[in-house]
């Protein structure tokens, strides 16, 4: 079965207008805020799920590369005073080389060994950045330059005129946001509609088929590891100029393990789906609030009752239920795209 | 010992365009143990190019063992696999597949997470355009290529007789027609030789007919095929030559009408 | 100098013990129904913070720790047959995340009761502690390790003598044939999910006078028993004791002679450069796998 929403309905297309609704429907600094942060987690874990939800390689450390970014950008805007374009740029190369080389020895690892080798890579990163202080101000965390280009400073504090119209920061940052995960999930779908899109597929289809018809499939897994890699980089460093104070809390196990539960709950291999993942898994401390010392617990039960009957995840599920509903019509749907 | 195969053994011209010549295949004191178990075994033989080789031997005789090994999925304890004289023993599958060496599975491996075309398509996958930032950027070239992809994996789909799965995902297929699809996906990447790992297990006898038929038209177009199987009929129907193994070890070998006659291939089938 | 590096064996074979019992329920588990199960570090959690508030209550201590190891039992028992049977056909990864959540859920229910703070258990001894060549020892250390000693000879004697544990051993090897032989497959499972949790919450009790307990010292401990358990390679019930064992002194001698910040690093830097030249662990198996 297909893991995705039946093919007729065109999905960039909808997140734009859906993006372009939130602003009109929610506009308040509040929402802003937090639709901007779920838009660039999103951005995140549609990067992530080209390695886990194609390619069928699990990262239990996907956050350390996304707070890599982050205080990449932070320091050489900070220390080295470079403008935020650049230095968002050379943090992303640098998280692409790591990933590369430590992506070489550990995607030969399989099943468990690999979950347990991107665990361990993402907790030595938390703890590097935890204790060199000198760099990475420790456990305090340090302040990020707010984002800009050319000159052109991008602050949630800040208002702007566009076409006559005064535009808050919060609602810029939030067009930007939308924007980038709008490219996000263009480029991911190019790539997965591409011949080396096929190839990841196979990998989780089956390796040894696509080995045995000429898929060199370590290299595809490597490739897929560092694009996914640079996704969460550039994604955090965003986020570091967005929030404009940064922790290692980002690079923790817990954060790692929130991108993967993103992935896994809004259904793995369908990019819309981890997009709807990331909006309910972020909006739901906002929602269990209420709860105060309940939160945690009522957290984990929702996630586990989640995964005990959506196993395949929200947006699959659903869109199988419906595919069961109008047989007729999905199934004549297809390969236009 | 066996010498080196020579390059004059009769080829058959190709006819058609873009395939390939039909591979020649030595094997030479090839073996390899499990543990304790010797599931190949000082193993020596040599498969004209443009033949049907039948490789036949009761279960756990080395057949898969032996596919594993010639087609690079296992590492071979001592001996050598030449293809076209090449020494290939050791080398991964995926360069093994672009010397046109390809295969399908005892044990379906298709990717139950595509559609049948897709699968196929896989297939193509060293034919095709794999530019990366073509990809990225979804270049039109690259959408043309894809077409022509997806058009050459539905004429094979129709070859192997799939013709009522073009549009059907892979996890809904009947078994028969998965074995099918595994071939369509094999011949993709147009083989000079293709080693099929019981074809015919698990089909009813009008499909087992199908396929009989289908061999043979996949073998008149030149590509050597290589063929690990229980049907006896279908065996000594097709079989230009048949290798027959017994605990990892040659028992006989020769035409259909030879085996046929082996005392010992007959004692070892007969007397279990 | 020797003193020292008495020391910090000590320390190291203390914790490598407390390791080596939560390797041992991740192994049980794994190899029962092939789950890496990352609720394993809550039953610690339970079994301190359970005896503390027994106690608390006035229970006599040992009977608060078995009362303690009983309330995670059924926990476990619970966990298998509310939230991991029924998934059973799922996914690896959405196994993982099935058994994050009871962890998250377990950890909050943990905060609801008993709170925030850390809290230590009173030593099971009186005497606290006791000199050997000049080195200090808890007396606490003792209990450990004769504890995980006696855990280990009783679960080695469970596998090879009883049918229940070589039904469990059947079952990791091949489960169809285990299951033709007439084993309960879920049944099965579920002991694996409760011996679990027993020796968890075992580790917690005799863990907390030394390591202090808290809602969500779970996390960690969890996480160093599923390195241990794969150091050993997966499945292996000397590799995980093994394993354990190597990853408590490999840390207590890098707090002692190289920095105590980067203890906690010691276990996944192990890890990485095991897994790089051995990628099934120290006592995994080496088949080659099968098409
Ligand atoms: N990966 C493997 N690990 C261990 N033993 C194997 C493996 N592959 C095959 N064997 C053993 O090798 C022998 C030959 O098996 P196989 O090649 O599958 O036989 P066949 O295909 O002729 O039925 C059998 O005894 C089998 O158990
Ligand atoms: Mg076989």
């Amino acid at each position: 079965m297909r893991l995705s929403v039946p093919s007729k309905i065109p999905g960039l297309p909808v997140l734009a207008i859906v993006l372009l609704l939130v602003p009109i429907v929610l506009n308040d600094e509040f929402y802003l805020d937090i639709a901007t942060q779920v838009a660039l987690i999103a951005a995140t874990v549609v990067g992530l799920n080209l390695l886990v939800g194609y390619a069928g390689q699990v990262s239990l450390g996907h956050a350390a590369f996304f707070a890599l970014g982050a205080y990449g950008s932070a320091i050489l805007t900070g220390t080295y005073g470079w403008t935020p374009v650049p230095a968002l740029l050379c943090a992303a190369l640098l998280v692409a080389t790591l990933a590369w080389l430590v992506g070489r020895p550990i995607l030969r690892l399989k099943g468990h060994y690999l979950s347990m080798a991107t665990l361990g890579l993402g907790i030595i990163i938390a703890i590097i950045i935890n204790n060199e202080g000198w760099l990475t101000g420790g456990p305090d965390g340090i302040p990020v330059a707010p984002f800009s280009v050319m000159g052109f400073e991008l602050s949630i504090f800040d208002e702007y005129q566009v076409l006559g119209m005064t535009v808050s920061g919060a609602l810029a940052w939030y067009a930007l946001a939308g924007v980038l995960l709008l490219l996000a999930v263009w480029i991911a779908q190019n790539l997965i509609d591409s011949p080396i899109g096929r190839a990841l597929r196979a990998v989780r289809g089956s390796e040894v088929a696509a080995r045995v018809v000429g898929v060199d499939t370590s290299h595809y897994k490597l490739l897929i590891f560092v694009i996914s890699a640079v996704y969460a980089s550039l994604m955090g460093s965003f986020f570091a100029h967005y929030t404009g104070f940064i922790t290692p809390q980002l690079a923790t196990f817990e954060h790692s393990i929130e991108l993967i539960t993103i992935v896994v709950l809004g259904g793995m291999g369908s990019t819309y789906g981890v997009i709807i993942g990331a909006v309910l898994l972020l909006l739901l401390p906002q929602l269990l609030t209420d709860f105060h010392e309940y939160e945690m617990m009522m957290f984990g039960l929702i996630l586990m009752l989640t995964m005990i009957f959506m196993p395949r995840g929200l947006l699959p599920t659903l869109s199988g239920l419906l595919q069961r509903s109008w047989p007729r019509r999905v199934r004549s749907s297809g390969q236009e795209d | 010992m066996h010498a080196v195969p020579s390059q004059n053994d009769p080829v058959e011209p190709d006819e058609e365009k873009g395939r390939r010549a039909g591979a020649d295949l030595a094997v030479l004191s090839l073996s390899k143990a499990f543990g304790g178990v010797h599931a190949v075994e000082d193993l020596t033989f040599h498969i004209r190019a443009g033949a049907i080789h039948a490789v036949i031997g009761p279960n756990g005789a080395g057949k898969t063992t032996l596919f594993n090994l010639i087609t690079g999925l296992y590492q071979p304890d001592r001996g050598e696999v030449l293809l076209d004289g090449q020494p290939i023993q050791g080398m991964a599958p995926e360069r093994l597949a672009r010397r046109g060496m390809s295969r399908t599975f005892q044990n379906l491996q298709v990717c139950m997470n595509m559609s049948a075309v897709e699968n196929v398509m896989l297939g193509r996958h060293l034919h095709l355009k794999r530019n990366f930032l073509a990809a990225l950027l979804r270049w039109p070239s690259l959408r043309r290529s894809e077409q022509a992809c997806r058009e050459k994996a539905r004429e094979l789909l129709r070859f192997v007789g799939c013709e009522a799965y073009l549009e059907a995902e892979a996890s809904a297929m009947p078994y028969g027609a998965l074995k099918r699809l595994e071939i369509a996906r094999a011949l993709a990447t147009e083989p000079g030789i293709l080693l099929l790992d019981e074809p015919a297990a698990g089909l009813n006898s009008a499909e087992t007919a199908a396929l009989e038929r289908l061999v043979v038209r996949i073998a008149d177009q030149g590509v050597t095929v290589v063929l690990v199987e229980h049907d006896m009929k279908l065996v000594m129907a097709i079989s230009h030559q048949v290798l027959v193994l017994d605990y990892g070890r040659k028992l006989a070998e020769g035409t259909p009408e030879e085996v046929r006659h082996n005392p010992d291939v007959i004692a070892a089938y007969l007397g279990g | 100098m020797f003193a020292e590096f008495l020391q910090y064996l000590f320390s190291g074979v203390t914790t490598g013990a407390i390791y080596a019992l939560v390797a041992l329920g991740f192994t049980l588990v794994y190899n029962a129904s092939h789950v890496i199960n990352f609720a394993q570090g809550e039953f610690i959690m339970i079994g301190g913070m359970a005896t503390l508030s027994l106690l608390g209550m006035g229970v006599p201590m040992p009977l608060a720790i078995g009362l303690a190891i009983l309330l995670a039992a059924v926990l476990g028992a619970l966990l298998h047959q509310l939230a991991i049977a029924p998934a059973r056909q799922a996914d690896v990864v959405t196994l993982i995340i099935i058994t994050i959540g009871a962890s998250i859920f377990l950890r909050g229910l943990a905060q609801v009761i008993w709170g925030k703070e850390y809290h230590a258990l009173p030593s099971f001894s009186e005497q606290e502690s006791i000199e050997v060549m000049g080195a200090v020892m808890y007396t606490q250390s003792l209990w450990i390790l004769g504890v995980t000693t006696l855990l280990v000879l009783a679960l080695a004697l469970f596998f090879t003598r009883t049918l229940v544990g070589k039904a469990i051993l059947a079952t990791s090897m091949n489960r169809q044939a285990a299951r033709l032989m007439g084993v309960r497959i879920q049944f099965v499972v579920m002991l694996a999910f409760t011996l679990a949790a027993i020796l968890g919450a075992v580790a917690g009790a005799v863990a907390s006078p030394i390591t202090l307990t808290s809602y969500d010292i779970g996390i960690m401990l969890g996480l160093k028993g599923f390195v241990a358990a794969a150091i050993g390679g997966l499945g292996s019930g000397v590799g995980a004791v093994v394993g354990g064992l190597l990853l408590g002194i490999a840390e207590a001698m890098t707090a002692g002679y190289i920095s105590s910040d980067y203890k906690d690093a010691v276990a996944f830097l192990l890890i990485l450069v095991i897994l790089l030249f051995m990628p099934r662990g120290l006592f995994g198996s080496r088949v080659a796998e099968r098409v």
